[in-house]
């Protein structure tokens, strides 16, 4: 298994290579730089800056600078926000980020993989039609609409909420993104759940467990849900990477000073070791949870081993 | 009187007028309509019948198994409780402690993820309350009642790390673990080989012996029954048709479906073809490697041979017979022999060397070589009809036949395997399994094929149904002088279709001759073995 896990974070390297090889690139496709947009920038004022931050030297070169500086972990200034540097604008965002995500994830987790069961259990009855219904919803209504409502009731209406803001971390702050993150995931994980507990559940160990006298109890939580919980493994990899790395449609709305929306903003603003020091982020986080999710596979399922 | 047969002669189990429904979207089906059986105390009692007669519904119905949409009337008294009104937890407490029940798949039966010692502690705990220590002792002494070696050992094990046999083996042990009153077995060992299934039976007479509880056995094999059973019901669409003593039904069947069922064996055998007819397909130390694991800092790949040189002739009109258990290599063989997959060693089709034919030059000969396989219901197309399933081959090999051209060999073909020419505008799923696997014959002679590959055409099927099939393989083999590699581990159905034999055993020949020569006189330990657990018909134990 070590030797596994080893092996996987070896192969990370060349995956990460091909990844920034081919952000560095494609962003430099894209017309402009980062300081075209800015007004009044006499040509001599932008020709000193580019050549302050190397934009003047060939691509090429300029390639093999960032990967220099990225294998001593500098991720290099940040363009547009001149004050900071990329490392510095993660340090910041990020841990911000990974809590509002975190608390997103096993939320849907948790709700959704008990609201699949009931469904399961309850199949093609009044409880499983509920969840249904709700799993629709949840997964058609977009956040955009979500988070207002919830701004608008808790908020104005009710003033159980604040608006927004990050509030030095307060609880009451984090409970509207949080809940506008989780809503479409415990969506997914419900339905996912909902299917693969009822494939568990007509399986022949069941019928076993049944056949024995065991209780419903055990039955239910000890035999089919432990066998029904691997879809939701697999979909917890792609999306804690995509949930911890932060939300800009959230973010934006609550006014979060999280990472989400470096990624547009950044790009947008052609501010280049921004976006490139989020697509690394990024990149990472995938391996990493797609190696965790992998892990867990063994440790559910004896039947998978590593070697 | 003795005692012991004033309590073998209690009624223990009494089903009475035992209807059992299902609610479909075509409304309701009645599977079980209104049957009546007994079970008295240390007895065996078989129920027998085809698929879908409704004897594991009865069963199930009794032990409130049936899926969500079934419901059962009627009434099944257990020591003068009737369990379908018992309520859960009381039902609990009868279920796997005074009733069990083994079932037919052993490989998916046992929970994949907990070990065989959790899982065979649980229910000790549950129903006799012992503490972990104690029940782990128990957990230890049913697993050597049952002979499983190194018990220690196997408690720690996954079932996936045991055969079908080790795992039969676990659930009659969980079935014991309380000291039932009845032990109700459902097809226990027709997903195992014969070797395996002989052990499995020998084991069930053994523990019957030992701890004296009734055992009701569901199954469709009545050399089972022979050999088993103290009294029989016969099963036919719901109903119990005959029912009476072993013998009794053996010797003297009253009903006409009895008769039928017990006629159903395959009969008959095969001349071998004349000495000098042409050689079809020769194959000349054949080799087939599997290579699993490796790769990157993966270390050395494990390398299988599952096919080690092995050479066959056969010639036109021949029906060579492979014989052997899962695991041997057999099913391999003749796909390695089509060149479906990469083999070693020559193989010649005709007068052509095809050793090395890659899939452009095996196309055309594709067409003289056909494969028909075990699962009727995996190997149709569910979204073709049945005529385009049969013409398909059509299209790639006489891509010049008109539609209508395509419509008339398709008329003819299903003609041929006996099917009504207006099924090829229905679907596959619209078929029984026999007429499945008529449509997938169909499918391979609409191509005048000259060798057919047959990997256990008939093991998915009932007795009767099986007889059909091989008889209408005879008369096409009859008819236009095919060839048949016949690929199976039933000896009855092999005995009946084939002319020479090749058993194999992990891999390798480890005997071959003429049918005949083969079933009476086997000479290698290894068909002796498999010959006798096929054949034997001894019974395990007389009626008390």
């Amino acid at each position: 298994m070590l030797r596994y896990v080893l092996r996987r974070l070896l192969t990370a390297i060349p995956t990460l290579f091909v990844i920034v090889t081919m952000a560095f690139f494609l962003m430099r496709v894209a017309p402009g730089g980062p300081f075209n947009q800015e007004r009044g920038l006499s040509p001599e004022i932008r020709a000193n800056l580019e050549a302050q931050f190397g934009l003047n030297d060939p691509l090429w070169l300029q390639f093999v600078h960032y990967l220099g500086n990225l294998l001593r972990g500098n991720f290099g200034p940040s363009y547009n926000m001149p004050d900071f540097t990329v490392t510095e604008l993660f340090a910041k965002g990020l841990p911000i980020s990974v809590q509002l995500g975190a608390s997103a994830l096993i939320l849907a987790l948790l709700l959704g993989s008990v609201l699949g069961t009931i469904a399961a259990l309850n199949q093609n009855k009044l409880g499983d039609y509920t969840v249904i219904a709700l799993a629709t919803a949840g997964s058609t209504i977009p956040t955009f609409v979500i988070a207002p409502v919830i701004q608008l009731l808790f908020g104005l209406t009710w003033r159980l909420l604040p608006i927004g803001g990050w509030g030095d971390g307060a609880f009451i702050n984090k409970v509207g993104p949080v809940l506008t993150l989780a809503l479409p995931q415990i969506a997914i994980v419900a339905r996912l759940m909902r299917g693969s507990m009822i494939e568990s559940l007509r399986s022949h160990h069941i019928r076993t467990a049944r056949a024995l006298g065991l209780s419903d109890w055990s039955v239910v939580v000890k035999h089919a849900l432990r066998g029904a919980i691997l879809p939701i493994v697999s979909f917890t990899g792609p999306a804690a990477a995509a949930l911890l790395t932060g939300s800009v449609i959230v973010e934006t709305i609550f006014s979060i000073p999280g990472v989400g929306r470096y990624f547009v903003d950044a790009a947008l603003n052609r501010d280049y070791t921004l976006v490139m020091g989020t697509v690394v982020v990024i990149a990472i986080f995938t391996i990493v949870f797609n190696l965790i999710v992998d892990v867990m596979y063994a440790v559910v399922d004896p039947r998978v081993r590593y070697d | 009187m003795g005692i012991a047969e004033m309590a073998a002669s209690e009624t223990i189990l009494s089903v009475k007028d035992l209807r059992v429904r299902f609610r479909t979207l075509d409304g309701a089906v009645e599977a079980v309509k209104g049957i009546n059986i007994h079970v008295n105390a240390g007895e065996t009692v078989a129920v027998v019948g085809e698929s879908g007669s409704g004897k594991s519904q009865t069963m199930m119905a009794a032990m409130s198994l049936l899926a969500s949409n079934g419901e059962a009337t009627g009434s099944v008294d257990y020591r003068g409780r009737n369990l379908l009104t018992l309520s859960k937890s009381e039902l609990n407490k009868v279920r796997g402690a005074k009733i069990s029940m083994i079932f037919q798949e052993p490989m998916t039966s046992l929970d994949p993820l907990y070990s065989i010692g959790n899982q065979l502690i649980e229910p000790i705990r549950r129903h006799r309350g012992l503490n972990a220590a104690e029940a782990h002792e128990e957990a230890l002494k049913l697993l050597r009642l049952v002979h499983i070696p190194d018990p220690e050992r196997r408690m720690k094990s996954y079932p996936h790390e045991m055969s079908g046999g080790q795992r039969q083996r676990v659930m009659i042990a969980m079935a014991l673990a309380n000291d039932p009153d009845i032990l109700i077995a459902d097809e226990p060992t027709t997903a195992l080989d014969v070797t395996i299934q002989a052990q499995i039976l020998m084991l069930l007479a053994e523990l019957q012996r030992k701890l004296g509880m009734a055992i009701v056995f569901i199954t469709h094999d009545l050399g089972i029954v022979r050999r088993f059973a103290d009294r029989v019901y016969v099963m036919r669409q719901g109903e119990v048709v005959e029912e009476g003593e072993a013998e009794a039904i053996f010797v003297n069947p009253q009903h006409a479906y009895t008769k039928m069922l017990l006629a159903a064996e395959p009969t008959g055998s095969k001349a071998p073809p004349p000495a000098n007819a042409p050689v079809l397909l020769e194959g000349r130390n054949v080799e087939v490697t599997f290579k699993i694991g490796g790769g990157f800092l993966a270390g050395e790949p494990l390398m299988l041979r599952a096919v080690d040189h092995i050479s066959i002739r056969l010639q036109r009109n021949q029906t060579i017979g492979i014989v052997g258990e899962s695991g041997s290599g057999k099913s391999t063989l003749g796909r390695a022999l089509l060149r479906l997959l990469p083999s070693d060693g020559l193989i010649r089709f005709g007068d052509r060397d095809i050793s090395q034919a890659d899939r452009q030059a095996m196309r055309p000969l594709r067409r003289q070589m056909q494969l028909v396989f075990q699962d009727p219901f995996g190997s149709l197309s569910p979204r073709m009809t049945v005529g385009q399933v049969i013409t398909e081959g059509l299209l790639v090999h006489e891509p010049n036949l008109s539609g209508k051209q395509r419509d008339l060999r398709a008329v003819e073909a299903l003609r041929e395997v006996g099917l009504d020419p207006n099924a090829r505008n229905r679907y596959p799923h619209e078929f029984s399994g026999g007429q499945r696997q008529r449509i997938a014959i169909a499918r391979a002679m609409i191509l005048k094929p000259k060798l057919v590959v047959l990997d256990e055409p008939t093991s998915a099927l009932d007795r009767s149904v099986q007889k059909q099939i091989v008889e209408l393989l005879r008369k096409l083999q009859a008819d236009h002088e095919l060839s048949y590699l016949f690929i199976s581990h039933d000896l009855s159905v092999v005995r009946a279709m084939a002319d020479y034999i090749i058993v194999m055993k992990q891999g390798k020949i480890v005997e071959e001759g003429p049918t005949e020569a083969i079933f009476s006189n086997p000479q290698h330990v290894y068909t002796q073995t498999l010959m006798a657990a096929a054949i034997d018909v001894t019974r395990f134990r007389l009626s008390a």
